[in-house]
């Protein structure tokens, strides 16, 4: 026997036996790799086979495929008006019917389009580990639910009702509900802990388990998770409707095998799959062959300042198309700023549903076709230990850098599918909060103005204002006046779109909006906010366009406005509450006025205190030159460009007064201008000699690739590593405050040194 | 036969060279990164995204690091139109962002017809003018 071993001989039935204990004996069924990674629709199923093998009434499978679809609307509905989390009430949220094998087929026709792509894996979980095992099993009445992306999902704030639907005892499909709770017991309120150094900050990590037996959540197991939340009556209230939402699309679907038969949802089901698929195909064929590249610069992991490279090439060759993310950052061991691989995926697909291909069907099959090729530990594709709590940061980005080396290839096509769009600000510009509210309840949770990014420019025209999520078309900013009854936030300021804060171009992004927030009514209450992008502009311009600005948190501490208002010793009557004005001119005697990153953790706000962020604009599309001068003084006249902007920026000549253009003034200028550019501008080859660097700056910390996608750089100073990627060695970042307190201590001593 | 691949670049199948849509002035080796025809600028973001807070009071103030964020404004050599814009760290190297298969190219282009205009499409705002407000 030790013989055999040691030749590495073993027989088929040993190995059958083997492989049979080691199934039978697993230690922990954690994540299946070859479910996560696996973005394709499965195989027919003979019976699919035996079903498409015939011929189709294609008329009455679009009668079904509406009905499926008004089922899954009305579920959205339903959950709209009833769900208890902020994100229910503003759309962030999915219904969804998948095949019986797990393959996720429709989603309701609004809501988060992200959805599209992710609520399939912990399906295909449960089928391939609950169905069989006798403790657990999948029967008609069953609901399963689940949170952690490892598993299957975009982030871990989102939680999912998941119910098997059965017909004369045969399993005909899965439908779906999924929430953006918010809330999740993290280290930080909110579900969102940029503070979580480890997965195990991260709160519930829910794997996909059983929550619901006949039709009814089971109390033992409710209670067991209200108890590991901030907010107990939420995850009650929720997990209720979602229960009662499967249960009502259950009732849809059964009516319509009962009208239509099996055959029918089934053939609809697969068929909506598989001509998405078809159509993707046909899509990448008329491409050109070729190569179009884009890289993108992330310059905060939300604790500190550091450039995080992601870098996407689109290779077309024939109907096939790769995308190739090699290069991109490594993953962070302790930072929240990792994503998972099939969460990345799901970004992606909305990158394509939401600005290259936004008329095809909300489905798995979009991305079905497209090769993904990426290095496992790296940001992007983060693996083991590390933590992904505040995943959105790369996966806005997975949103919207598609964009760009999209356009560079389909620019040329005799036909749109939409506009050719520059990215949409890709920042989760919102106050995500937590503590004691106004009625004494513990709660934690987010703001809907993360719904609120500024479009990028278009080709014919400017991005919409404050127009959506990054992550998906169709959801609502929120009514403050509502969110007041429930916590204890107060704005003081109006939305006002943020003046002179837009990236450039012939047509300019959409503007984003001002946030302007304190607290009243609690002692214990408090923010946080998750962005990048106050050192590197986040989103990118097109052909020419400028990209946005960077933005910032602003804050004005120890001070109680509410005081201010009340003693009136202070005249605030020329006080405008909006950000430049509050920062520039400092109204309020006695507080402290800071301009930080808009990466913040956790922090009380005292009452009174104000916090201030803005959300973002969209990349500008085209040179500015071009941008047409009535349109640039429309700007300025709806107050949101400044004369200085459209003089020095945009070479338009105008009296101040009276905003009358000067046409030949305009074009003299805009031809001088032209002038100017030939006299600066330098030959790409001469350019390229002096500028190129064989590594960034020292004072900048930099992790990802430089010039080759499988050299990595990592960190900065003298202590600057570079590496092959398969060396990458464990990233720790130190503790900033651990740094701080270095610093400060290193003073010390030379001031001690100093006196002798 | 010409082909559009950007606002402002076009290829030129049959002599095989990048072309300026504004000026339809020759730039480069089609079968080349079409940026070694053009011109290009290292500009300080400030002036682009210039600062709206108080820089004796703030650090951070709506414009990007200059130390940490470069913007390379890419021109024609002829007319001075801005083809392109890249923000990089100081120093990294630029993309080579368009890299086709002319081979491949002029055979899929071999059957349709060329496209002078680029198409607005069915569902996109059509472009928009305006008269400071009263627009036509």
């Amino acid at each position: 026997m030790d013989d055999q071993i040691t030749d590495g001989y073993i027989s088929d039935e040993e190995q059958a036996l083997i492989d049979r204990f080691l199934d039978d004996n697993k230690l922990f069924l954690g994540p299946d790799p070859a479910i996560m990674r696996n973005h394709s629709i499965q195989p027919r199923t003979p019976y699919e086979e035996r079903l498409l093998s015939q011929e189709q009434d294609v008329h009455q499978l679009n009668h079904v495929r509406g009905l499926v679809s008004a089922a899954l609307d009305e579920g959205f509905q339903m959950v709209n008006q009833m769900g208890a989390a902020p994100g229910a009430r503003w759309g962030d949220l999915v219904t969804a019917i998948m095949t019986p094998t797990g393959d996720l087929s429709m989603i309701a026709p609004h809501g988060i389009i992200a959805f599209a792509s992710v609520c399939h894996y912990p399906i295909k979980y449960i089928n391939k580990y609950w169905t069989q095992d006798e403790t657990v099993g999948v029967r008609d009445g069953d609901g399963f639910i689940h949170n952690d992306a490892r598993y299957g999902g975009i982030h871990n704030t989102d939680q999912s009702m998941m119910m098997p639907i059965f017909h004369d005892g045969e399993l005909i499909c899965w439908l779906a509900c999924t929430i953006h709770e918010g809330e999740n017991g993290a280290t930080e309120p909110g579900g969102l802990p940029a503070a979580a150094e480890s997965r195990y900050d991260e709160g519930l990590k829910m794997s996909p388990f059983k929550v619901v037996e006949n039709f009814k959540l089971k109390r033992d197991l409710v209670t067991f998770l209200q108890n590991s939340v901030r907010d107990p009556k939420l995850q009650l209230e929720d997990m209720k409707v979602k229960l009662h939402v499967v249960m009502r699309m259950r009732e849809r679907v059964l009516a319509i095998v009962e009208e239509f038969g099996r055959d029918a949802l089934a053939a609809m089901m697969r068929k909506s799959l598989e001509d998405v698929e078809v159509e993707v195909r046909r899509r990448i064929a008329e491409l050109p062959d070729g190569t179009t590249r884009v890289q993108a610069f992330m310059d905060s992991t939300l604790r500190e300042n550091a450039i995080q490279k992601l870098r996407m090439d689109v290779t077309v060759k024939g109907d096939r198309m790769t995308w190739d993310f090699s290069g991109c950052s490594p993953q962070f061991m302790n930072r929240s700023v990792n994503t998972n691989i099939g969460s990345w995926k799901s970004a992606l697909v909305t990158g394509l549903l939401q600005n290259i291909w936004p008329d095809l069907p909300h489905t798995m099959a979009l991305l079905s076709p497209i090769e993904i090729i990426s290095q496992p530990g790296t940001i992007i594709d983060a693996e083991g230990e590390a933590p992904q709590s505040m995943s959105l940061m790369p996966l806005f980005k997975a949103c919207t850098i598609p964009t760009i080396p999209m356009a560079k290839l389909g620019y040329m096509l005799p036909h749109r599918y939409t506009s050719i769009i520059a990215p949409q600000y890709d920042q989760a510009a919102t106050f995500i909060y937590g503590g004691l509210t106004q009625h004494g309840e513990i709660t934690g949770n987010f703001c809907g103005d993360i719904n609120g990014c500024g479009q990028g420019a278009r080709a014919t025209a400017d991005g919409e204002d404050a127009v959506s999520p990054v992550f998906g078309f169709m959801a609502d900013t929120g009514e403050h006046e509502i969110n007041e009854e429930d916590v204890p936030i107060i704005r003081l300021g109006a939305q006002v779109l943020a003046k002179d804060r837009a990236g450039w171009g012939k047509f300019r992004g959409g503007l984003g909006y001002e946030q302007v927030a304190t607290v009243r009514g609690s002692n214990m209450f408090g923010f946080m906010t998750g962005c990048e992008g106050s050192m590197f502009s986040s989103a990118q311009g097109m052909f020419g366009g400028y990209s946005c600005p960077a933005y910032q948190l602003c804050k004005i501490k120890n001070v109680n406005v509410f005081d201010i208002f009340n003693d009136g010793t202070t005249d605030i009557s020329d006080v405008e509450f909006n950000i430049v004005d509050l920062m520039n001119k400092q109204p309020f005697e006695g507080g402290t006025y800071t301009s930080q990153d808009m990466g913040m953790t956790f922090e009380i706000c005292n009452e009174g205190e104000v916090y201030m962020i803005c959300q973002g604009s969209g990349g500008g599309y085209g040179d500015v030159l071009e941008r047409d001068p009535y349109l640039v003084l429309k700007d300025v006249e709806e107050d949101k460009v400044s004369a200085s902007i459209a003089r020095d920026l945009f070479k338009v000549v105008f009296d101040d007064k009276t905003l009358v253009l000067d046409e030949a003034a305009t074009e003299a200028a805009r031809k001088a201008e032209r002038q100017a550019r030939l006299q600066r501008g330098t030959k790409f080859d001469d350019f390229v000699q002096d500028w190129t660097q064989d590594e960034p700056p020292k004072h900048v910390p930099y992790y990802g690739s430089w010039d080759d996608p499988n050299t990595m750089i990592i960190g900065a100073g003298e202590a600057r590593m570079k590496v092959p990627y398969d060396q990458i060695p464990p990233i720790l970042m130190p503790d900033p405050k651990d740094l701080q307190i270095a610093e400060l201590q290193a003073k010390l001593a030379a001031c001690e040194a100093s006196k002798g | 036969m010409k082909v559009l691949v950007t606002e402002y670049l076009r290829i030129d199948l049959d002599r095989e060279r990048w072309e300026c849509r504004a000026c339809e002035g020759d730039l480069h080796d089609a079968r080349d990164n079409y940026k070694r025809g053009l011109l290009v600028y290292n500009r300080n973001p400030e002036e682009i995204h210039p600062p709206l807070l108080d820089t004796s009071k703030y650090s951070r103030t709506y414009s990007p690091n200059p130390d940490w964020c470069r913007i390379l404004e890419y021109y024609c050599p002829h007319c001075g139109t801005m083809i392109e814009v890249e923000y990089l760290p100081p120093g990294h190297p630029p993309l080579h962002d368009i890299d086709l298969d002319i081979d491949a190219l002029k055979a899929q282009w071999a059957d349709r017809d060329e496209v002078k205009v680029p198409p607005v499409g069915k569902y996109t705002p059509a472009p928009r003018h305006s008269h400071a407000g009263h627009g036509h």
